[in-house]
């Protein structure tokens, strides 16, 4: 699924981090987001539309501008992302606990 | 509760511990590597090849219910030293993941208690966080068949 591997490839550059957090703490127009950054003005305007694009931020129209939000339920999958890889290390050991018990118990009889 | 597994991978380095407490025996855990046939049944894998020695090579093979090989993976054994450390390789086969080096730290506890600490290195940061991300990425997929199969029968 290509949309998901984009998450990751949005989450890599680090000025899209940067944007990240600074959305974070409240929601900004593209002006205010870009006037943090060195970087040229169309530049932010494509990290803002990748990141829109893999739902890492929200825009919503408020008036004549565009604010945009952070969206913490897709931010909160990322920091997540490495729990599947836990889970199956988890499950491998658990496996390993019970074959050895059983093995143990087969041995005391 | 504290999690039994825990996963510690720093950012930007191509390296990460797995640590694990067992209700088991130090020797009992070391065993688990040690025996082709235990390990097969925890792997869930046939083991082809288990020369469970320094020098010595493994090899294992997981095949299909249609006898089909869909996974296998082999390495060397650079040190097996029994109820203490073991240093190897492992390389999935036919991926694009490249060889990994492992040492696995045996711990007594106590004398029905263990710990292993399972230190992988990866030849890039790149590598280890695609090797992270694999399951993720597995269990994204899977959820999109399933959305794909529902969409299917809804049609």
């Amino acid at each position: 699924m290509n949309l998901r591997r984009d998450v990751f490839q949005a989450i890599a550059d680090p000025t899209r981090r940067s944007i990240l957090m600074l959305v974070a703490t409240q929601a900004m127009t593209a002006g205010t987001i870009a006037s943090n950054f060195d970087t040229a003005r169309p530049t932010v305007s494509k990290h803002l539309q990748i990141l829109t694009e893999c739902q890492l931020l929200r825009p919503e129209q408020n008036g004549r501008e565009i604010y945009y939000h952070l969206n913490p339920e897709k931010m909160k999958e990322i920091a997540e992302f490495i729990e599947p890889f836990r889970k199956m290390w988890d499950e491998r050991f658990n496996r390993l606990e019970d074959v050895m018990k059983n093995y143990q118990s087969k041995n005391e009889q | 509760m504290e999690l039994k597994t825990k996963i510690h991978a720093e950012d930007n380095r191509q390296e990460l511990v797995i640590t694990r407490k067992f209700d088991l025996p130090v020797e009992l855990l070391f065993k688990a590597y040690e025996d082709a046939g235990l390990f097969a049944k925890w792997m869930g894998t046939n083991v082809v090849k288990l020369e469970a020695k320094k020098h010595g090579g493994y090899r294992f093979e997981t095949t299909s219910p249609e006898g089909h090989v869909v996974f296998s993976a082999n390495g060397t054994f650079h040190e097996f030293e029994p109820n203490k450390r073991i240093v190897r390789t492992f390389e999935m086969e036919n991926t694009p993941f490249e060889v990994q080096l492992e040492f696995l730290e045996f711990e007594k506890l106590t004398n029905d208690t263990s710990q292993l600490t399972m230190h992988i290195v990866y030849r890039s940061v790149a590598m280890r966080n695609q090797m992270l991300q694999l399951p993720f990425a597995q269990g994204l997929s899977m959820a999109h068949n399933r959305l794909q199969e529902i969409a299917e029968k809804l049609k």
